[in-house]
């Protein structure tokens, strides 16, 4: 059996990705919401990213690595506004760490010095990365008080967080 | 392969069909959701005869995949179509056409500690020192595991995952699985949970053991008038435990696989062994990282017989930290000597506080980083009865440092805001690189010491617009000589984006080589949809990811990018 759509035309492959087409056809028009991967956090603990919850506020979600110069210029200036963002709109923002075996155990140490106040979660397999379809980070998602996501951006350049906060003012609102 | 997908394809429509919510254990199944992302790479080429940039038949790549996720309650299944029409410089040439090369159906049951996987999936053990299966999509690197995997919570401190399977090795049309067959268990014990006293204490003790089996045809070889049969299955398992207190955290294990002859170590009978441990923590102000490990004769993969990015079943972190800046990052890139090293890291991270005389108003962060490895200490047999020499190669003496430098890699990087519309970064990095060791360029052989100095600025200029700088120079007296790079990138938030980057070998000691490559770009992002264009001069040169790295051919021409998640 071949699945060359140029070759030959597979039944399977027909059966499969019409199978996935209907599925996505008829599934309930439905919101994204933050899917469930065990992820361990900096103490050691394993949290279930399906259960994380902010009392009805908004949640905002980062993929980072320490390696990925953009991913902490845009998280650095989070930091400077996130006292007066929990303030405003009561969000809780989570850094979800890319760094894989090379540099997962930087995490800890770059944390420890960064003055960050974010909760921090690693992803050393990428696992939680590829459940959420990102491609590249910086890569952040804001999910609103029902845990429904309503907005994404990939990429960071200066001026970005303004846009973010427009965002969590729509929320509170 | 082509039954599992069938089973996947029949298992979905079945689904559909048939109407039977997966969530039966709750009265009210949660909605279905698709997500996914697309990523499209296009290049197209032109000659360059002073860069030795080539154009290939096709005159342009094409690189482009999609995954497709369908996820209800428990259930989720998708798959990934990709592209290669054909592809990119610098990819494997082997992967053509389009087609799936991946595909998956899951079911997860957190209250019954069930999780059940079929088809391709990606899963480390541990470290990853015996098993890591994973991609990096923007260097062609894939070896998804593709058969069955069940984890198992049987009782809340224990966690059990088991795994059958081939390795994804190449894409023609359709997924190609290596030759081998992979088994594996990993266990993962929780004492915090397992010993009630123990359940609150700020002092968490995790210990874990992975076993990994390839199975591989055998066979003879040939040795000299030794005839060796080859083993058929080779086994690795890594014990280990991590210890942490708040932000204290201290890990250490040690790896073992039986003789496993291979390309890779000259189809030698040794056994390969590895201990690596770590230590983190923060003394005041101060945090550090130190990580010390020694890994011998540890390549293992499906195939013994592939080479370089082929069916890796485990992965050996490197020891360097993973640089960001154009010259430190491409030019010289450690790679992990794979038949054994021996290396040592230190990092120190300090942050002089805001508001403080030295910290200035918004603080100042410095991380210095020490890395280093050296060869085995080892001797080799001699050519005695029996040719040990042949059969086993050499005995490693200690877990020590051998005579042969690999690499030393001392960086110092201080970052500071210093107003709300200008802050600076600046690095010294001190190398000395061994390109015998990782063959990196083919000008030069020995060890290249280079200093390499960078300064970046960032001027904010009007509201949401801001102007990046980057200023490279690297030193060396060996290989291609000093260089230059100029990077500005402005930004206008949160749309668009426009870039330039020169790299100048000003210090090539043949002076017709003293080239600039010229690269510049612009772009366009709404959302998590992002466009760029770009167009050039690319340097032959090593192309790295997220501490991976692939050699790609110098090239010239246009290049357009499109990616988005949904």
């Amino acid at each position: 059996m071949n699945f060359n759509f140029y070759k030959t035309h597979s039944p399977v492959k027909s059966i499969l990705l019409a199978g996935v087409f209907l599925l996505a056809m008829t599934a309930e028009a439905s919101a994204q919401t933050i899917p469930s991967v065990q992820l361990k956090d900096l103490t050691g603990s394993t949290i279930d990213t399906g259960t994380i919850e902010n009392d009805g506020n908004p949640i905002v979600i980062c993929f980072w690595a320490t390696w990925c110069s953009p991913c902490k210029r845009e998280l650095n200036n989070y930091m400077d506004y996130y006292a007066d963002w929990q303030e405003e709109t009561g969000v809780k923002i989570i850094a979800v760490s890319i760094d894989d075996t090379r540099s997962t155990n930087r995490v800890a140490p770059y944390i420890m010095s960064s003055g960050w106040e974010f909760e921090i979660l690693l992803d050393p397999a990428g696992d939680f990365k590829r459940t959420m379809g990102v491609i590249n980070a910086p890569h952040t998602f804001l999910y609103n008080g029902e845990g429904v996501l309503v907005w994404s951006h990939n990429s960071y350049a200066e001026g970005d967080e303004e846009e973010l906060y427009e965002e969590l003012l729509k929320l509170v609102e | 392969m082509n039954k599992s997908l069938a089973t996947i394809a029949l298992g979905s429509i079945w689904i559909f069909f048939s109407g039977i919510s997966l969530a039966q254990t709750t009265t009210d199944p949660a909605p279905g959701i698709v997500s996914g992302n697309v990523s499209i790479l296009f290049q197209s080429y032109q000659e360059d005869s002073l860069i030795g940039a080539v154009v290939p038949a096709s005159k342009s790549g094409f690189n482009a995949f999609s995954n497709i996720n369908y996820n209800q309650g428990n259930f989720s299944a998708g798959f990934r179509y990709e592209s290669y029409l054909n592809s990119v410089l610098g990819f494997p040439g082997r992967f053509k056409g389009s087609g799936l090369g991946y595909r998956y159906a899951r079911w997860v049951d957190n209250e019954r500690g069930v999780d059940i996987t079929i088809g391709n999936f990606y899963e480390q053990f541990g470290s990853g020192i015996v098993l890591r299966s994973y991609e990096e999509r923007n260097l062609g690197l894939d070896n998804a595991l593709d058969g069955f995997r069940i984890i198992l919570t049987p009782f809340k401190p224990l966690k059990v995952k088991m795994l059958y399977g081939k390795q994804r090795l190449d894409f023609d049309s359709e997924l190609i699985n290596g030759d081998g067959i992979i088994r594996g268990i990993n266990a993962e014990l929780s004492l915090n949970e397992l010993i009630p006293t123990f359940t609150d204490s700020k002092l968490k003790i995790t210990p874990t053991y992975s076993f990994v089996s390839r199975f591989q045809d055998g066979g003879n070889i040939v040795k000299d008038t030794l005839i060796l049969e080859l083993p058929q299955n080779v086994g690795a398992w890594d014990y280990g435990v991590t210890m942490q207190y708040e932000m204290w955290k201290f890990g250490v294990s040690r790896t073992m696989k039986i003789n496993d002859p291979s390309a890779d170590n000259g189809y030698i009978y040794k056994e390969g062994e590895a201990l690596m441990y770590f230590l983190t923590g923060n003394i005041k102000d101060v945090s550090f990282l130190l990580q010390r490990s020694t890994t011998d004769n540890m390549s293992f993969r499906s195939d013994r017989d592939l080479l370089l990015f082929d069916t890796p079943i485990n992965n050996i972190p490197t020891i360097t930290k993973t640089h960001t800046y154009n010259l430190a990052a491409t030019l010289y890139p450690y790679a992990t000597v794979i038949n054994g090293e021996s290396s040592f890291r230190g990092e120190l991270y300090y942050n002089l506080k805001r508001g403080s005389t030295l910290g200035g108003k918004y603080g100042t962060k410095m991380n210095l980083v020490f890395a280093t490895s050296y060869s085995l200490d080892t001797t080799n047999f001699g050519r005695e009865e029996g040719r040990p020499d042949l059969v086993y190669g050499y005995q490693r003496n200690s877990w020590g440092f051998g005579d042969s430098l690999n690499v030393q890699d001392i960086s110092f990087e201080i970052e500071r805001k210093f107003s709300k519309k200008f802050k600076a970064k600046a690095m010294y990095m001190n190398l000395q690189f061994n390109t015998l060791a990782t063959p990196v360029t083919t000008d030069f052989k020995g060890i290249v010491f280079a200093d390499i100095f960078v300064l970046e600025t960032q001027i904010k200029t009007a509201k949401r617009q801001s102007l990046r700088t980057e200023f490279q120079v690297l030193f060396t007296e060996q290989d291609k000589g000093d260089w230059a790079t100029v990077v500005a990138e402005y930004t206008w938030s949160p749309h668009w984006f426009a870039s330039v980057i020169d790299q100048y070998n000003f210090g090539n000691p043949d002076e017709a080589k003293r080239v600039h490559y010229l690269y510049g770009s612009a772009g366009y992002i709404n959302g998590s949809h992002r466009l760029s264009l770009g167009y050039g001069k690319r340097r032959e040169g090593i192309f790295c990811v997220g501490g991976v790295c692939r050699a790609v051919p110098a090239s010239s021409g246009l290049e357009m990018t499109f990616t988005s998640s949904f």
